[in-house]
C-alpha cells in the first residue's frame, strides 16, 4: 500500500515520469552498448587468451575508443568537450557547427513557410490550381530527399549559387509540404454559415480572406509549423552530407563516419535532436501566446 | 400592431415577390424548393414564414437575402433587386446558430459589419455600445463567444445584425436551438426590439406559438413543392406579453395556422 502511494506521488507530476523514462532509456542504452560491442571484445579476449568476466566485458565495452555503440557517458564527455571546452569559433566546436546548420535551417524554414502559404492560397482561390497542383506537391514528397539533395546543390552550384542558399533550399523542399496541406485545410475551415454571413455584408474577397479565412487557419498553421521546423533541421543536415561541406552538423556526421568516430556521430545526433525539440517547443509557445491573444480556448 | 395597410409607418412595400419559383438541380431529379410564390411585405411588418421542414421557408429567406437565386419570377427588395439590396447592406441576417467569430470578443464581433461598411473606430465603439445595451449585454464587451450562453450569443448576433441600421432583419429560426424558457424571453425581447426600431422583420420558424405571438403577418407554407398555403394577419396590441397566449384571439389565430399547416400536409401527401 505504502509503495503504491509513493508510486502515485512520483507519477502524478511531470518530473517523475520523465526521470523514470530517461533512466530506462539510459539503462537500455548501456545494455545495448555491451551487447553491440561484445563480439569485437570477445574476439580480442580469445585471440589474446585473456580470461574475462561479464563485469570486465561491461567495463571494457563502455570505454572503447571506437565502439559500435558508445555508452552514454562517453557521448556526454564528447558533448562536454565539443560544446563547453572548445571556443565557439573553433572548427571542432559543435556550437559553431550547430550555428551553421541552424542558419540554413531557419532560412529554409522561412522560405518553406512562405512558399507553403502562397501555394495554399493559390489552391484555395484558383480552381485550376486546386486540380493541377496538389498531385505534383504530393509527388515531390515521394522522392527520397537523399537522392535529390546532391542534385539541387550541384545544379545550383553550377549556376554560381553557393553557400547558405542551396542548403536552405533542401529545408524549403521539406518544409513547404506540411504548410500547404495544413493551410489548405485551414483556409477552407470556416463553415458555410460564416461564409454566408460575410456574403450578407457584401464583403469583398479580400475582406473574407483577412477577416475570416486567415484567422480561422491559424491553429492549422501552427500544427504544420511544428512539423515543418523539425523537418527544416533534417533538410539542413541532409544538405550538408553530400556537399563536402566545411561546417554544419551534417559535416560532423560525415567526418565522424569517415574516421569511425562514433562518439562524434552520437554527439552530433543528440545536439541535432535537442535543437529540433527546442525549436518545436518555441513554436508551441508562440502558438499558446497567439491563441491567448485570439481568445481561443487551449 | 394594427392592420399593416392602415398603419402610418407601413405604407410602402418592402419586399414584393411575384410568381417566384426555385428549382434545385440534383443528380437524381430536380427538387422544386419554391413554387409560384406571391408575397407582399410592407415596411414595418413582422412576417413569419412557418411550415414543416423542407417547405422552402429558409430558401425563401435566402432568396430575399440574395444567398440563393430564383429560377423564375420576380422579386424586389426595397425597390431593388435582391443583389443590389445586398450590396447596399439593406438587411441584417440572423442565422440558426449565432455564427460569431470565435477569435473576436463580443464587441469586436459587432464591429465586423461596421468595419466593412467603413465606420470609424469611434463610431464602431459607439454603435456596439448602443446595440449591446439594446439587447441588455452591457458589461460583456470583452468576453469571448465561448464564455456566453447560447441565448446570450444569439442576442449578440441580433445586435450585430442591427448595428449597421439596415432596413430589414432576416431571421432564420434564430431561437430553434434554445431551451423553451430562454426562447420565450427572447421572443418578448425581440418584440420590444421590433417595436423600438420599426424594422421590417422576416422570421422563419416552425413554432406556431412563436409565429402567432411575434407576427403581424403569418405566411403558412407547405412542402414538396414549397408553396404558400395561407397568409394570416393578426391584430394584437403592440405591448403584448406572453400572457396573451391564453386569450381566445390568440388561440383562434393559432388554430387557423394549424389548419393551414394540416391542409398543406394533406395536399402534399
Amino acid at each position: 500500500m505504502e509503495a503504491n502511494r509513493i508510486l502515485n506521488i512520483i507519477m502524478s507530476g511531470s518530473v517523475g515520469p520523465v526521470v523514470i523514462l530517461v533512466s530506462i532509456i539510459i539503462m537500455v542504452w548501456y545494455a545495448g552498448a555491451v551487447y553491440l560491442n561484445s563480439s569485437f571484445l570477445i574476439d580480442r579476449y580469445e585471440k589474446n587468451n585473456i580470461d574475462w568476466s561479464l563485469s570486465e566485458l561491461a567495463t571494457d565495452s563502455w570505454s572503447m575508443e571506437r565502439p559500435v555503440l558508445p555508452s552514454p557517458h562517453q557521448v556526454a564527455k564528447e558533448l562536454k568537450k565539443t560544446i563547453w571546452d572548445k571556443k565557439i569559433t573553433s572548427k571542432h566546436s559543435l556550437v559553431f557547427h550547430s550555428g551553421v546548420t541552424l542558419s540554413s535551417a531557419m532560412l529554409g524554414f522561412a522560405m518553406g513557410t512562405f512558399l507553403g502559404i502562397l501555394l495554399s492560397v493559390g489552391i484555395v482561390y484558383v480552381p485550376a490550381l486546386d486540380r493541377t497542383l496538389m498531385p505534383w506537391i504530393i509527388a515531390s514528397q515521394t522522392i527520397p530527399i537523399l537522392a535529390i539533395a546532391p542534385m539541387i546543390v550541384v545544379v545550383l552550384g553550377s549556376m554560381g549559387i553557393v553557400g547558405l542558399f542551396p542548403k536552405a533550399t533542401i529545408s524549403t523542399y521539406l518544409c513547404f509540404f506540411p504548410v500547404v496541406v495544413g493551410m489548405v485545410k485551414g483556409l477552407r475551415s470556416p463553415n458555410i454559415i460564416l461564409v454566408d454571413l460575410m456574403h450578407s455584408y457584401s464583403a469583398s474577397k479580400a475582406q473574407v480572406f483577412w477577416k475570416l479565412r486567415i484567422p480561422a487557419s491559424i491553429p492549422f498553421l501552427f500544427a504544420s509549423l511544428k512539423i515543418a521546423i523539425a523537418l527544416s533541421i533534417v533538410g539542413a543536415i541532409v544538405a550538408e552530407l553530400p556537399a563536402g561541406a566545411q561546417g554544419g552538423l551534417g559535416a560532423r556526421l560525415l567526418s565522424g563516419s569517415y574516421y569511425g568516430q562514433t562518439n562524434l556521430i552520437w554527439a552530433a545526433l543528440i545536439t541535432a535532436s535537442v535543437i529540433s525539440a527546442t525549436l518545436v517547443s518555441v513554436i508551441g509557445r508562440m502558438e499558446r501566446s497567439i491563441n491567448k491573444r485570439m481568445g481561443l480556448q487551449t | 400592431m394594427s392592420e399593416p395597410t392602415s398603419s402610418k409607418s407601413s405604407k410602402s412595400t418592402s419586399i414584393d415577390i411575384n410568381n417566384l419559383c426555385l428549382t434545385f438541380e440534383t443528380q437524381t431529379e430536380p427538387v422544386h424548393a419554391l413554387s409560384d410564390i406571391n408575397l407582399q411585405i410592407n415596411s414595418g411588418d413582422f412576417v413569419s414564414l412557418i411550415g414543416p421542414s423542407g417547405c422552402g421557408k429558409t430558401t425563401l429567406l435566402r432568396v430575399i437575402a440574395d444567398l440563393e437565386k430564383p429560377t423564375s419570377g420576380t422579386i424586389t427588395v426595397e425597390g431593388k433587386s435582391p443583389h443590389e439590396a445586398r450590396l447596399d447592406r439593406s438587411y441584417g441576417y440572423v442565422f440558426q446558430t449565432p455564427a460569431l467569430l470565435p477569435w473576436r470578443n463580443i464587441e469586436s464581433n459587432i464591429h465586423l459589419p461596421l468595419e466593412m461598411s467603413g465606420y470609424s473606430k469611434h463610431e464602431q465603439k459607439k454603435l456596439s455600445q448602443q446595440y449591446l445595451s439594446l439587447v441588455s449585454l452591457i458589461g460583456f464587451e470583452k468576453k469571448y463567444p465561448w464564455q456566453l450562453s447560447g441565448g446570450m450569443q444569439q442576442r449578440v448576433s441580433i445586435a450585430r445584425a442591427l448595428s449597421f441600421n439596415p432596413d430589414m432583419l432576416l431571421m432564420d429560426e434564430p431561437f430553434g436551438a434554445l431551451d423553451e424558457i430562454t426562447r420565450d424571453r427572447l421572443n418578448e425581447e425581440l418584440l420590444h426590439l421590433w417595436e423600438k426600431t420599426q424594422k421590417t422583420v422576416v422570421f422563419v420558424t416552425h413554432s406556431i406559438p412563436e409565429a402567432v405571438f411575434l407576427s403581424s403577418k403569418i405566411v403558412v407554407m407547405s412542402a414538396r413543392p414549397g408553396k404558400i398555403i395561407n397568409v394570416i394577419e393578426t391584430n394584437f396590441s403592440k405591448d403584448r406579453t406572453f400572457d396573451i397566449r391564453e386569450t381566445p384571439e390568440f388561440l383562434e389565430v393559432s388554430q387557423l395556422v394549424r389548419e393551414g399547416l394540416k391542409e398543406g400536409h394533406n395536399d402534399g401527401s
